[in-house]
């Protein structure tokens, strides 16, 4: 992108995550990170911290030869609470799940995170579980529903089905993830992850989906199941979706 | 990270299969400039983010589409709708600056190390095709050289 770019005449300067891709593209200048994928300016909430990492990639627009790739010496800080133990959410969610059916325990998990989720939209003044449109409770609804009877009608006449499940999936997640984030004793984002797909029926239902996903004849849909749903440190592609 | 060592067996093989798609570009496309603190700077961001009002990033050739981030944005009001779940969101979800720094652009600006923030600030969806995007791209350049800017900072995710 920053090829096309200068080619146009601007002159650019890039923060990149992965070495190796920019290394092949040569961009004309670029700021390697050790930081992880996700977080392109490495610390969230740690407005010096990214000002650095801005105005080191910035810097870079003042070199007078090309190409430049240079590494940033600074590693993403831990958060002083982070103790690398084993998380455990303090909303203790009770299993046996199959017993009590995939949607009730969705639907009380999602019940049992709201005065965390409402703590977290009051901390942040925002929310990113918004993309559907719709509540927590009707997110999970559709999930279940879907899971249980794929001709299930989308929630929103606009979207098509693939991306319907797409949005619905990125907010309850969301939803999950923002809610545990204030709880007590904050755990590193890989721990968080591991939480959600390990140990909750969320996690359980969207590998249901996924199978669901896989069952459809829209390609798109059975695309998003394959490759979007389930991250790759947690599952790997089914056969024959290993590619990008 | 994300140092590939550092990565799990999955995740480092699509990396690098990724590389695969890379073309082999030839010549270096490189534009001489003047001061930092003189220079107009736009963020393109390509972590498939947008304002909360705005329609999420769709599958197929619309997935080549940009959306437009004006710079009074608050950074607050950015959602993500990208394609992939393979990196962290949490860090999104907690401050929008750890993928798009336009608070932090507004500060340099402020403090004399840029010259000025662009007006218009631009977003991608970052798993869509190269070949798809370039057009967009090369578009894009057209509506930041009317915005008068003469620096870039692209953004990943």
């Amino acid at each position: 992108m920053g090829r096309w770019i200068e080619e146009e005449g601007i002159p650019t300067t890039q923060i990149s995550l992965v070495r190796e891709h920019t290394a092949a593209i040569r961009p004309p200048r670029a700021l390697w990170v050790p930081f992880m994928l996700g977080r392109p300016l490495g610390a969230p909430g740690d407005a010096p911290f990214q000002r650095r990492v801005v105005a080191a990639a910035l810097s870079l627009l003042e070199k007078s030869a090309g190409p430049v790739l240079e590494d940033y010496p600074e590693e993403a800080p831990v958060p002083a609470d982070v103790d690398g133990g084993e998380f455990a959410c303090p909303v203790s969610f009770s299993r046996p799940v199959v017993a009590q059916g995939l949607a009730g325990a969705l639907q009380r998990e999602v019940a049992e995170l709201a005065p965390w989720y409402d703590l977290a939209v009051r901390k942040h003044g925002r929310t990113t579980a918004s993309l559907s449109g719709l509540a927590p409770a009707a997110m999970a609804q559709f999930i279940a529903d879907f899971i249980a009877n794929q001709a299930t009608p989308v929630y929103r006449q606009d979207l098509a089905m693939a991306l319907a499940l797409r949005l619905v999936t990125q907010d309850l997640k969301a939803y999950y993830l923002e809610a545990v984030a204030v709880q007590p004793g904050a755990r590193a984002a890989q721990a968080a992850r591991e939480w959600f797909w390990r140990e909750t029926a969320a996690g359980q239902a969207f590998f249901q989906l996924r199978d669901a996903c896989l069952q459809q004849m829209d390609e798109a849909v059975k695309g998003f199941g394959a490759r979007s749903l389930i991250p790759l440190a947690i599952a790997p592609r089914p056969d024959g979706y290993q590619k990008k | 990270m994300p140092r590939l060592e550092s990565l799990g067996e999955w995740e480092r093989e699509l990396l690098l299969d990724m590389l695969k798609e890379i073309p082999a570009y030839e010549g270096q496309p490189w534009v001489a400039g003047g001061p930092l603190a003189r220079r107009r700077v736009a963020i393109i961001s390509t972590a498939g983010i947008h304002q909360a009002g705005d329609a999420p990033y769709a599958d197929g050739m619309a997935a080549h589409d940009y959306r437009v981030i004006p710079a009074d944005v608050q950074a607050d009001q950015l959602v993500m709708s990208h394609l992939s779940s393979n990196y962290d969101r949490t860090g999104f979800q907690q401050d929008a600056n750890v993928v798009f720094p336009i608070d932090r652009l507004q500060e340099l600006a402020a403090e004399g190390v840029i010259g000025s923030v662009a007006d218009f600030h631009y977003a991608f969806m970052g798993a869509a095709r190269l070949a798809g995007l370039e057009p967009k791209v090369r578009q894009v350049a057209g509506l930041l050289k009317r915005d008068a800017v003469d620096a870039v900072l692209l953004t990943p995710v």
